[in-house]
């Protein structure tokens, strides 16, 4: 089990430098210093002298990968690819184009952020499970049927009508919640409530529906024939039989999220004023903050690694057959 | 059995059906039947009949579309049908408890055999913790299962086919059920571990005085096992009978046939009888008698008027108008032998020589290779033309892996295949396409093997353009003839597999495989997934194509009965070696090797008189893996001869005669004193 779990871990360092070098690539070599410098500068002032002294500035005045010029280790440390690039891997991102320290900046926000995504996250999947059970425990009535023309109703909405619909009504009409914005500490309870409610309701239909068709997959395999000629209460059944096989499946898909929560949602966040990751990245997107951009694609690539990684580690817990394989 | 006595179960005009759409299409039409303590009664049908659709109406555990369209069960004098939801919870797994056909898939993979055990223990003993587990450990040992204090904390996938079964049998038992409902208990089983598992069954009901409605399809199981016979077609009881006079004289028309379309020992190679047709489907069932439209002594009122019961003796009933029935004893049907007499030695088409298939085993960080599973392991054998090669095995010998290997499908180890003398194996795909027209396969499943989004036409089109073996134009006669050679219509052509039955399906398998010409055609498991009666058509359509087209057969199989009809020599495998070859006559009459031996006489044999038990070889254990095969001869640890020498090496090949070669230290021991 160490030994998988090790051997997952060093495997993900092959993965971390390729992901490493492609938004290198992306952001210097697609996109390079001069291209920046003239976005940053506007139109209006870009001469040859301008760029010069902004990319001075931020040190994207160096050679890509290799710096013929400078002596010792200087040749590949004096580069932009291990000043901006190799030096993430260290957990250090630079500096915005207000000067701020976006690692420092990281840490802040992430509370916020994951104030709204875990409680979305948890309440979310604790509500289409029950709710997908639900109906494959009353399969083929009508309560199933209209239980799924429900769901396929509520993903065919945009999540944005679900934003400005909840906004409407709970803030403005009823006036139960504020619009948006954040505070901090419990006082920021007020200000998450409705950006949760609308996260989970936005995501019931399209998981309830998936879900639903495992249970129901599930249900329909000789163990469950088996349990129920036991003699076994459908209840029994259902949560002692088929949900536990059930979860093999289900997690797959949510378990690799899981570390992505740090990364907070740029929609949500962005409508209600909350102020972590997500919001953080449309800004950096809005003013063209290169830097800010780089770092948390990169940091979303990790965390997307750590989620597989974990994927894998809990099928070994919930799944005895691939536990004793390993 | 009693007859005045109540009996255990009772079922009276049971009817239930399967909803489609708006209506209901009748699936099991009024059927009634007993079942006394202590008794096994079988109820015998093939797929489709209506068998396991009774079996689950009386546990009341219809799958969703399954209704109950009328009748009576009672178990003892309790009603069944009409009785409460939560009441029939005491009686499922408590009154009656169920086994099913498939192990693998009916225990629930994620949770111990422990906790399976212990939740019927807790819904019908009332027993929890420690207490469970005490009883849970002993209905282990009684099913026996060694070691059950470790078997208890095991995941199903840990234990093998034949152990899961029998942890099924040990859940049916916890509740002490009266009756037990066992739905083909033995079919996914190899025949050893079948044999193993039906004198467990046998055991535990003579112990416990338990009811028995045991449902199969297989003749020799009825034969080792019942007391009693009920057969069913299409949805119907037809006759019901103890099950010597069953045996002794079938009465109904389909009985008989069923009997006949046998392969039997006693005239190999004789064209097997079939039944013409298929049976009715359940939208369009015909009014009369339902074996009316495939009878062959239909008469005019059996269209008009389902028959009604008839006694022909006590206990033998049969729903037939037929009056001669009992007078015309089945005779084996005379007709001349298909199998090709054994043609004059021609030079081998194939020669297999040591071929070996090993699969490498990686474990650790760096995943390197620490084993590997020997699944072939020097195995040499020669196909002629004209001739059928049985390789025969159980699960897991390689018998498979031989077929494919020999095919390049999969890349051999080691050893050599040569076709008409120029080697083959390790040869690259290029080169090996043009060879692909020679050498072609037919596969168990006629239901996954074919393409389920091609129509037939496409199928069989399909190699003949990559292999170029007819012209462009002629294409759709070649087409056409070929599904003539099969037996099918040209009409079939435009049509998709899923229209078909599984017989037909496996003739499109084999039109398939023959458009390229082949002249070697590798046999896997072709019958295995098809009914007796189907089986008899493609025997005999493999036969006649034989004769006709001057094929060799490499024909895999488990099954010795079909290698006795079809094949002129037997290679018998076990753990990726041949242990014996020979001709037919030489290893059926007379098999050498204890393995050929305990696996021709674990087959149950359709003759009650055989069944007696104390000719059977019972074979312990179960065949270990091929990735850490038992020292010396692999043999050995389930051997009733075993000697200190098999323990160390395994036994060189002992040739009996020019066609015969044996694989055992009893042989050449007995040769060695020979000598001396």
């Amino acid at each position: 089990m160490l030994a998988y779990i090790l051997r997952r871990l060093l495997y993900a360092i092959p993965i971390l430098i390729g992901v490493n070098l492609i938004t290198f690539a992306l952001f210097f070599i697609v996109n390079t210093p001069d291209d920046m410098a003239r976005m940053q500068l506007g139109v209006k002032r870009v001469t040859p002298e301008a760029i010069q002294k902004w990319k001075a500035e931020r040190g994207y005045d160096k050679p890509l990968f290799w710096n013929g010029a400078a002596e010792g280790a200087g040749p590949v440390t004096q580069t932009i690819f291990f000043e901006k690039s190799a030096r993430m891997f260290a957990g250090d991102f630079g500096r915005a184009e207000d000067g701020r320290d976006i690692s420092r900046e990281i840490v802040a926000r992430m509370g916020p952020s994951l104030a709204i995504a875990l409680p979305t996250f948890l309440l979310g999947l604790f509500v289409t499970v029950s709710f997908a059970l639900l109906l494959a425990f009353f399969r083929a009535t009508a309560l199933d049927f209209w239980g799924v023309v429900l769901c396929v109703a509520m993903m065919s909405i945009s999540g944005l009508f679900y934003i400005i619909g909840g906004q409407f009504l709970f803030a403005k009409i009823f006036r139960l919640v504020p619009i948006s914005g954040y505070g901090g500490g419990l006082d920021a309870a007020r200000f998450l409530i409705l950006p949760v409610l609308i996260g989970v309701i936005a995501g019931i239909g399209s998981s309830t529906r998936w879900y639903r068709t495992i249970f129901l997959e599930e249900m329909g395999k000789d163990y469950v024939r088996t349990a129920r000629a036991k003699g076994l209460t459908e209840t029994a059944v259902m949560f002692g039989h088929v949900l536990r096989n059930a979860l093999i499946p289900i997690l797959t898909g949510v378990v690799v999220v899981i570390p992505l929560l740090f990364m907070g949602s740029l929609l949500t966040e962005s409508f209600f004023g909350i102020p972590g990751l997500g919001s953080y990245t449309i800004d950096a997107i809005n003013a063209q903050d290169f830097a800010v951009v780089r770092a948390m694609v990169f940091i979303g690539s990790v965390l997307y690694i750590v989620g597989l990684i974990l994927t894998d580690i809990s099928y070994t817990l919930v799944d005895p057959r691939i536990r004793f394989d390993r | 059995m009693a007859d005045d006595k109540i009996p255990l179960l009772s079922v009276r005009n049971l009817a239930m059906g399967f909803a489609s759409g708006r209506r209901v299409l009748p699936a099991v039409s009024g059927i009634s039947f007993a079942v006394a303590e202590g008794e096994t009664y079988a109820l015998l049908g093939e797929s489709g009949c209506g068998k396991s659709a009774t079996a689950l109406a009386l546990m009341r555990l219809l799958p969703a579309a399954g209704r109950v369209l009328g009748g009576e069960v009672r178990l003892g004098e309790r009603e069944l049908l009409g009785l409460p939801e939560a009441e029939m919870r005491g009686v499922r797994g408590g009154g009656m408890a169920m086994i099913f056909q498939e192990p693998a898939t009916s225990l629930n993979p994620v949770m111990t055999v422990g906790r399976q055990i212990g939740e019927v223990l807790a819904q019908h003993a009332g027993l929890q913790g420690e207490a469970a587990r005490a009883r849970a450990g002993k209905l282990l040992t009684a099913v026996g299962i060694s070691d059950p204090a470790r078997r208890l904390d095991e995941y199903p996938f840990q234990l093998s086919g034949g152990m899961k079964q029998r942890v099924m049998i040990a859940m049916a038992l916890a509740g002490n059920p009266a009756l037990l409902v066992a739905d083909e208990p033995t079919t996914a089983l190899d025949v050893t571990i079948q044999a193993q598992i039906l004198d467990l069954l046998q055991d535990l009901q003579a112990e416990r005085d338990m009811g028995m409605l045991l449902i199969t399809h297989d003749l020799g199981v009825v034969a080792r096992m019942a007391h009693r016979v009920g057969v069913m077609y299409a949805g119907e009881l037809v006759e019901e009978a103890p099950c010597a006079t069953f045996f002794a004289s079938p009465c109904h028309p389909y009985t008989q046939a069923l009997f006949a379309a046998l392969p039997d020992l006693s005239a190999p190679g004789a064209r097997l009888a079939t039944i013409p047709g298929q049976v009715p489907s359940l939208a369009a069932m015909p009014a009369g008698c339902r074996f009316a439209p495939r009878c062959p002594h239909v008469m005019t009122r059996c269209r008009e008027v389902s028959p009604e019961w008839r006694e022909l003796a006590p206990g033998h009933r049969v729903r037939c108008f037929w009056e001669e029935a009992a007078v015309q004893r089945v005779s084996a049907v005379a007709e001349p032998a298909v199998r090709p007499a054994l043609a004059v030695a021609q030079a081998p088409l194939v020669q297999v020589a040591d071929l070996q298939v090993h699969f490498p085993i990686r474990r650790g960080i760096l995943q390197r290779t620490v084993g590997h599973v020997r699944a072939v392991d020097g195995v040499s054998l020669a196909l002629s033309p004209g001739r059928t090669l049985a390789l025969v095995g159980e699960s897991g010998c390689g018998k498979t892996t031989v077929g494919k290997a020999l095919l390049q499908l999969i890349k051999p180890t080691g050893g050599s295949v040569l076709l008409e003398g120029h080697e083959i194996a390790g040869l690259s795909r290029a080169e090996m396409r043009p060879l692909r027209r020679r050498l072609q396969m037919i596969f168990q499943d006629p239901f996954a093997s074919l393409n389920p989004r091609m129509r037939v036409g496409e199928i069989i089109a399909e190699g003949m353009q990559a292999l170029a073996t007819a012209e462009r134009g002629a294409l759709a006669e070649a087409v056409t003839a070929m599904l003539a050679q099969v037996g099918l219509d040209a009409e079939a052509v435009g049509r998709y597999p899923h229209e078909f039955s599984g017989g037909q399906r496996q003739r499109i398998a084999i039109a398939r495989a023959l458009a390229v010409q082949p002249e070697i055609l590798i046999c896997d498991e072709p019958t295995s997934a098809l009914d007796v009666s189907v089986q008899a058509q493609i025997l005999n359509l493999l036969a006649e194509l034989q004769s006709s087209l001057g094929l060799a057969y490499l024909f895999i199989t488990h099954n010795f009965a079909v290698v006795e009809h079809l094949a002129h020599e037997v290679a018998v495998m076990y753990l990726g070696r041949i242990v014996e070859h020979g001709t037919v006559e030489e290893v059926l009459r007379d098999p050498q090797h204890p393995y050929t031996r305990a696996l021709l006489s674990a087959v149950p044999s359709p003759k009650p008189a055989a069944a007696g038990g104390g000719s059977i070889i019972r074979l312990p254990g179960e065949t270990p893996s091929p990735a850490n095969p038992p020292a010396g001869c692999h043999f050995h640890p389930r051997c009733i001869h075993a000697m200190p020498i098999c323990r160390e090496a395994y036994p060189d090949e002992t040739r009996l005669s020019p066609t015969r070669v044996v694989r055992c230290h009893l042989l050449s021991s007995a040769d060695l004193t020979a000598e001396v």
